[in-house]
């Protein structure tokens, strides 16, 4: 089974995500902000992250930065999910190492075929 | 939307078309019904709802249409792009390298995703096709779909399901809450109003034919019909591309599955074994004495 790394401060954001990705046969670990998301990571490198830009404590960028230079921390795939829409924080976060990008608000459709476009999951037969 | 009203045009929608909507879609009813209701001049859904319950059989039937024409998305299915570029494109640019022209047809063109799907990934392989004269020609029943095509501006829902970020990115201008595909992609797709059941001939020769979920909606004598025509006028070695639920087999010899790839056809090494086929229109009529 693989793992899904759900980074979000709005529990209600974290719940709705946990709950689209259960579905669709992932393990959820959950954390508020980007330095609980490394701190997690430390522990166990997930094989996806589904990533809030803005969060106290430490941003999502910054929190994939970070991640990018651990041992293994190339690995995962990290999607963002925000509500920075603008053509300059997407730019920004494919530059700085995201896999996809989905902006906010998003439903399972929109969840399943980003993680079908990395690999994540596999193309319904 | 209250969660009533959304659980009374679901069951509608399910009872009327056989549209099955999960719990969460309460976006797309409300991207197309918002427009319906102003144009029948209501505030809103709740309004819509309170007439469709009061028996207005009309306001029902502009519902259901609204709710199941031209559902599509940016390559939608994957697969049949995956045979676009991995199989078909290849063999075309051998097969074309003298004449260098390729002509693309998206017979079911809707409002431009799966025409400007392809032409991205014609604009991806550049490099092969510098000095090529490349036409995609897409086509739809609605003249109102094809408007939308012509524009190029999805919203951020349209252009997030099936469209890889990258490709946003490369190939789209955000406009407000709006995305634009770019210039150069829509100059690569010309759109002609068309219904299938007339006469297309007049279309010209073509190497690809992209014909997808358009013929579920047929009945077996038009599919076979529409399978002939559509075959005179393919290039001998061209291919057809239908859609998942879609399938020539049982029903003409006109077209032969490509090997081992799902959806994907070509016309039938015996054409002369092919009946004459006139357009399904125009039979009607001369059996009716028209």
């Amino acid at each position: 089974m693989k793992t899904c790394l759900v980074v979000d401060d709005s529990s209600v954001i974290r719940k709705i995500a946990s709950r689209i990705l259960e579905d669709m046969n992932f393990r959820i670990i959950e954390a508020e902000d980007g330095a609980q998301a490394l701190e997690a990571c430390k522990r166990e490198m997930p094989d996806a992250v589904l990533l809030d830009w803005n969060m106290p404590v430490m941003d999502g960028f910054e929190f994939m930065t970070h991640l990018r230079q651990l041992p293994g921390g190339d690995a995962p795939k990290v999607v963002f999910c925000t509500t920075e829409n603008g053509i300059d924080h997407i730019s920004k976060a494919l530059h700085g190492g995201a896999n996809e990008y989905i902006m906010k608000p998003f439903d399972k459709d929109i969840v399943a075929a980003k993680f079908l476009e990395v690999g994540l999951i596999a193309a319904p037969v | 939307m209250t969660p009533p009203d959304y659980e009374y045009l679901r069951k509608l929608l399910k009872d009327q078309s056989g549209l099955d909507l999960s719990t969460d879609k309460q976006y797309l009813i409300e991207s197309r019904l918002l427009p319906l209701s102003r144009k029948a001049g209501l505030a809103g859904i709740p309004e819509l709802v309170q007439k469709m319950k009061a028996g207005s059989a009309s306001l029902v039937a502009q519902v259901v249409e609204a709710m199941t024409t031209n559902e599509t998305f940016f390559f939608r299915d994957k697969i049949p792009f995956d045979h676009f570029r991995q199989s078909i494109m290849p063999q075309i640019l051998k097969a074309r390298a003298a004449r260098k022209s390729i002509r693309i047809w998206c017979a079911a063109g809707s409002t431009g995703q799966e025409p400007y799907s392809l032409a991205m990934c014609l604009k991806e392989m550049d490099g092969q096709l510098a000095g090529w004269r490349v036409e995609i020609i897409a086509t739809d029943l609605s003249q109102e779909v094809l408007e939308k095509s012509k524009t190029g501006l999805y919203s951020q829902f349209e252009v997030q399901r099936g469209l890889p970020i990258q490709m946003l990115v490369k190939y789209f201008k955000q406009n407000g809450e709006f995305w634009q595909i770019n210039p150069d992609i829509r100059a690569m797709v010309h759109h002609r109003q068309l219904n299938l059941l007339h006469d297309f001939s007049q279309l010209g020769t073509f190497d690809v034919i992209f014909c997808r979920n358009v013929l579920i909606y047929f009945d077996q004598d038009t599919k076979i019909n529409i399978f002939s025509r559509l075959c005179k006028i393919m290039e001998p070695d061209g291919f057809l591309v239908l859609g998942a639920a879609e399938t020539v087999v049982g029903l003409t010899d006109a077209f032969k599955p490509y090997p081992d790839k799902r959806g994907l056809y070509q016309p039938n090494d015996s054409r002369m074994a092919r009946a004459p086929a006139a357009p399904f229109a125009s039979r009607i009529a001369a059996a009716a004495g028209m």
